[in-house]
């Protein structure tokens, strides 16, 4: 397997003075499930259509399998692309519009009716070939827009938050399906997404992108169990953010005074070294505990409820203490929420689910 | 509020009436026996219809007509949807203003345009005839042109341009396997309406065509002479029958696709 199948080196775009894509370096991996994540305007639909050569890089160069493809035109490059919208031909059919791609590739006749038939079979639309687009379902345009881009075969492609438009249940299905048809076919993904929930649900590995820059890249797990910064530390689920100073270094651990809390030792896994330098913590609302009575654990806050959030599987506390003005927390369902009294309640957090992140 | 709407009633059908009823006494007294325009009707005949097809002279002007309509709305039409599509697909500097001066022939009284175009073309040592007049009604349908075609070419959805760009067609390519069915609709709207804005025209013609007459230009010189009177009504009675076949043939067009259902397709073709 090629580790750095798709070389993005030093790549720039900038419309005026927007710095949409800033200098960006990565490699994606040969067969990879790669997403680009952040929020509207971050640069990642700019930089997926870099590499389909819808817009051409200000600076930089992007290699293909070690070949530059910089300054290439999208109908000479091997990749192909699913659209936000699918960007299905309204004025022919489901067939047409599979094969509309396989005309300049040299095909028999016979290679050409086998290849539309396999990969309908592969997205579940057989039958449907006769279908225009004014005819289908939102999912079945997404499957007739993913067989036209599989169907050419590509070496890479391309995914523009396909599932943005569907329903909540049947984006579930697409992502499952989309991971299994990716493992079964074995062609790289690149897969755009606003999405922090799908991003880790699907991927291999994943870029979080803010104002053009690229936050962290790295697993999924990783990314939520370790985020480099505040930055992805919101953006990846939901957290509570610790004003801190550093204090003493201790091997492994280092010592922390949190605001208004005090001097805690806990784990530095940011390596820092310097004494008194300002640190973020950041603790998961899942790793925290709430509870009607006092507990043993490494703190342990008394606050008032000021807003709770039933979500079925489980309930959103908003909690106010003396010491932190608002602590989000989450209960299991197991748990009775009628039993706090007046909103009173304590909060436990154990000093190993605290996590440092850098200030920027 | 019945009240109102029996006011509005009766509004919208005197307005009609004062849009049609002119119109009408053309096909009414081309079947009238007699030579005047006068009532009573003095009976049904169809003796004008078969006298005005037994011109030679107006056969000729109808063939003029058709010439001068049919180029002019092909270049009119293909000068606008180029222009048409950059309008719709780019954001550029001068956009507005260019779009103004396509638009001024529009605005500038027909008449001066025509001595305008007369004096140049006779200053540039050219002789009058059918290509000053076809020039001069391509630079008056364009903009008719420019107006439907930016209709129909807003709100098209670019990113299937590049889907296909994706699927390996070059520039060229997806002009003509997805943007030019896709316009379709508007196309021929547009090259209909042109026609007839030029089958129609007389101010440009009356001045540029010299001794090639067009068929208004035919009807004017025939108006001369009272007992022709008859026979250009039933001409007359032909081109507004002709004409509003086209119009509304043309808008049928224009919205297809564009329609309620929201129906995305223009018309299917198959390769």
């Amino acid at each position: 397997m090629n580790n750095s199948f798709i070389q993005i080196n030093g790549i720039s775009k900038h419309f005026g003075n927007v710095k949409a894509v800033d200098d960006v370096s990565f490699e994606i991996k040969e067969g990879e499930f790669f997403s680009l994540l952040g929020p509207s305007g971050c640069g990642k639909t700019t930089l997926l259509r870099l590499l389909a050569g819808f817009e051409y890089p200000t600076s930089g160069s992007l290699l293909l399998d070690g070949i530059d493809i910089t300054a290439l035109p999208p109908d000479k490059r091997p990749t192909n692309m699913v659209f936000q919208n699918y960007a299905i031909f309204p004025h022919i059919n489901v067939e047409k519009n599979v094969q509309f791609g396989l005309r300049k590739l040299g095909l028999t006749n016979d290679e050409i009716i086998k290849r539309v038939k396999d990969v309908l079979s592969l997205v579940k639309l057989e039958g449907y070939e006769e279908r225009y687009s004014s005819q289908l379902s939102g999912g079945q345009r997404q499957r007739v827009a993913l067989a036209r881009a599989l169907v050419r075969q590509p070496k890479v492609l391309l995914l523009d938050e396909p599932l943005g438009a569907l329903d909540k249940k049947l984006r579930d299905e697409m992502q499952l399906e989309l991971r299994t048809l990716q493992k079964e076919i074995g062609i790289t993904f690149v897969f755009v997404t606003h999405d922090q929930q799908e991003a880790i649900s699907m991927s291999d590995r994943v870029a979080v992108m803010s104002e053009g820059k690229i936050q962290q890249m790295s697993s999924p797990n990783e990314l939520y169990k370790n985020p480099q910064n505040i930055f992805v530390s919101d953006f990846i689920g939901e957290t509570n953010f610790l004003k801190a100073n550093t204090e003493l270094k201790d091997g492994e651990y280092i010592n922390v005074n949190i605001e208004n809390l005090g001097s805690f030792k806990i784990k530095n896994n940011l390596n820092i070294s310097e004494n008194a330098s300002e640190v973020i913590c950041s603790v998961r609302p899942e790793t925290m505990m709430i509870d009607t009575e006092k507990s043993d654990w490494d703190i342990c806050l008394e606050g008032k409820i000021k807003q709770t959030s039933y979500l079925g599987e489980m309930t959103k506390f908003y909690v106010e203490t003396k010491e932190i003005e608002k602590i989000i927390t989450v209960s299991s369902q197991y748990f009775d929420n009628q039993s706090f009294q007046d909103g009173k309640c304590f909060i436990s957090i154990n000093l190993n689910d605290i996590s440092l992140l850098n200030k920027k | 509020m019945e009240q109102k709407n029996n006011t509005l009633l009766i509004y919208t059908l005197l307005y009609f009436a004062f849009l049609y009823i002119p119109v009408l006494f053309l096909p009414i007294f081309s079947f009238n026996d007699a030579n005047y325009m006068s009532f009573p009707l003095s009976g049904f005949t169809t003796e004008h219809y078969e006298e005005m097809w037994a011109k030679t002279n107006l056969h000729k002007a109808l063939w003029a007509s058709i010439k001068v309509g049919v180029v002019a709305s092909i270049v009119s039409t293909t000068i606008a949807l180029f222009a048409a599509k950059a309008f719709a697909r780019y954001k550029f500097r001068g956009q507005n203003i260019s779009y103004g001066a396509i638009m001024i022939p529009f605005l500038i009284p027909e008449i001066i345009l025509a001595v305008a175009i007369l004096v140049i073309w006779l200053s540039l040592g050219f002789k009058l005839g059918l290509v000053p007049v076809t020039l001069g009604h391509i630079l008056f349908c364009t903009p008719f042109a420019m107006l439907i075609l930016i209709a129909r070419i807003e709100g098209f959805d670019f990113s299937l341009e590049e889907a296909s760009r994706d699927l390996g067609e070059n520039a060229w390519g997806t002009f003509y396997r997805v943007s030019l069915p896709l316009y379709l609709p508007g196309i021929i709207a547009s090259l209909l309406l042109s026609f007839i804005i030029s089958f129609d025209e007389f101010v440009l013609a009356f001045f540029l065509t010299g001794s090639d007459a067009t068929l208004p230009m035919y009807m004017w010189a025939q108006m001369r002479f009272i007992q022709k009177l008859p026979h250009v009504l039933a001409l007359g009675a032909v081109i507004i029958v002709f004409t509003t076949f086209i119009v509304l043939l043309a808008f049928w067009l224009r919205n297809l696709g564009q329609g309620k259902e929201k129906a995305e397709f223009g018309i299917k073709i198959h390769e």
